[in-house]
């Protein structure tokens, strides 16, 4: 039970940590997608 | 094998309306001479009742900009393409476009091929999938009202043996979770304008759907990391031997009361392993080439190496296109994607049901690590055997140890 449970919050912070990563480095769907003319924030 | 995955290959080009060589088996072009070569109303007919209609009359009619009269004639201003050729060429991708930026894709400006994409999406890809799944687990229902749930037969000894330790089962559950959380968001991608919108509104399917693409493409990086770790931790166990034939022999027990010697994994959780790994690796690459879109195009240079083998001419097939536009190798990646995981869901489903509710025992491999002597007899009996003959060989080299 432990296992599954370690495994399964290794899951949340791959996630996280992919997402934070990926954002940083320019990989997000928005840097991807869209100009510096067409964004909005 | 490799003759279904080849079809599955060349149906999808050929839904996506990629190969030239569908065209050229058109039915006998119409006499379109009342037309002055332009379409009839019996291309547009044939046309809606999704007849493949030979129509390079119109993909080749552009224009020809070097027979324009020159500026100083009359007509001179018009240029030497006229509206509706320009439209052709933008239809058939043939008009020289150029972009300020985006690149090859942003020069695709109409890709009619992701109506064939989407009606395939929408129509085959969910009929096919849907029923597959449900026809696997009403296979498995029907298979436990039958056989039931597979006993351990000698009495239990309460010994236990470790069958898994923590690291394994950890790496079990990381690659279970995420792939489980990646089919149920798949199959909210996939279905919910089918089966959420119409019962639960638009708003909550929309909340769906953006919580459901979040979490599919971030837990992904779990499953990926998950499936090279279980490969490399397991793989050795997993190599098929001479065992397995006798374990296939006797269908491992499952049907009928005998029980074939087994080493640490049987013939039957060797598939489950090969197929997670093949399956899963198929599934990986697809995604990573739709997590990050028109970097990783897959598809034309498979087509090009599946020609250069002859694979198609084999089967009795025209060459595969080799030229695809960046969109039409995003749709071709998403149903394969699509495709190889419903296969995988199916073949899981089974995996969690001999797991649970199948085999008596079988969870606390996985649960505690832990399982008793007579269920590891039972269905490990090799595998006992080397554990029980090391546990002594250890032992005696601790008795052997003088005291100090």
């Amino acid at each position: 039970m432990k296992a599954m449970l370690a495994g399964f919050a290794l899951i949340a912070l791959i996630a996280v940590g992919a997402d934070l990563t990926l954002d940083g480095v320019g990989f997000s769907a928005q840097d991807r997608n869209s100009g510096t003319a067409v964004r909005l924030n | 094998m490799p003759r279904l995955i080849f079809a599955i290959f060349l149906n999808l080009a050929l839904m996506c309306g990629l190969s030239a060589q569908a065209q050229d088996a058109a039915p006998d072009a119409p006499d379109r001479s009342a037309t002055g070569g332009a379409q009839t109303l019996e291309d547009i007919m044939a046309r809606q009742r999704g007849e493949a209609v030979e129509d390079s009359f119109r993909s080749t009619a552009t224009g020809n900009p070097e027979g324009a009269a020159g500026i100083d004639q009359q007509l001179g201003t018009l240029g030497g393409v006229s509206d509706p050729e320009i439209w052709r060429a933008l239809r058939y991708n043939s008009a020289d476009i150029r972009v300020s930026a985006g690149g090859e894709v942003a020069t695709v400006l109409v890709q009619d091929g992701g109506m064939s994409w989407l009606a395939f999406r929408a129509g085959p890809l969910r009929t096919y999938g849907g029923w597959l799944l449900l026809g696997t687990i009403a296979v498995l229902a029907v298979f436990f009202l039958v056989r039931g749930r597979i006993r351990i037969d000698a009495e239990k000894t309460g010994r236990t043996v470790t069958r898994f330790e923590f690291v394994e089962r950890m790496a079990h559950w990381t690659l279970a979770g995420s792939f489980i959380l990646l089919g149920v968001t798949g199959l909210l991608t996939l279905f919910g304008r089918v089966a959420i919108l119409p019962y639960l509104g638009k708003d909550v399917n929309s909340l769906l759907l953006i919580g459901s693409k979040w979490i599919h493409n971030s837990v992904s990086w779990a499953f990926m990391l998950a499936l090279a770790t279980v490969f490399f931790m397991w793989v050795a166990h997993n190599i098929p031997n001479r065992t397995d034939l006798v374990w296939l022999k006797q269908f491992g027990g499952i049907i009928g009361k005998k029980h074939p010697p087994a080493k640490k994994f049987n013939a039957g959780q060797k598939v489950i392993f090969w197929s997670v790994i093949l399956f899963g690796a198929s599934i990986s690459i697809s995604g990573l080439s739709l997590l990050f879109p028109f970097e990783l195009p897959l598809f034309a240079k498979t087509f090009g190496i599946l020609n250069d083998l002859g694979a198609p001419q084999l089967l009795g097939y025209d060459a595969l296109p080799t030229s695809l536009a960046p969109q039409e190798e995003m749709q071709l990646a998403q149903l394969w994607h699509a495709i190889v995981a419903f296969v995988l869901m199916a073949i899981i489903i089974a995996h969690i049901y001999i797991g649970t509710l199948g085999m008596e025992g079988a969870y606390d491999a996985m649960g505690s690590g832990e399982v008793d002597e007579a269920w590891a007899h039972q269905h490990h009996s090799i595998w006992l055997e080397e554990v029980q003959e090391k546990d002594r060989t250890s032992a005696g080299k601790a008795g052997a140890t003088p005291a100090e």
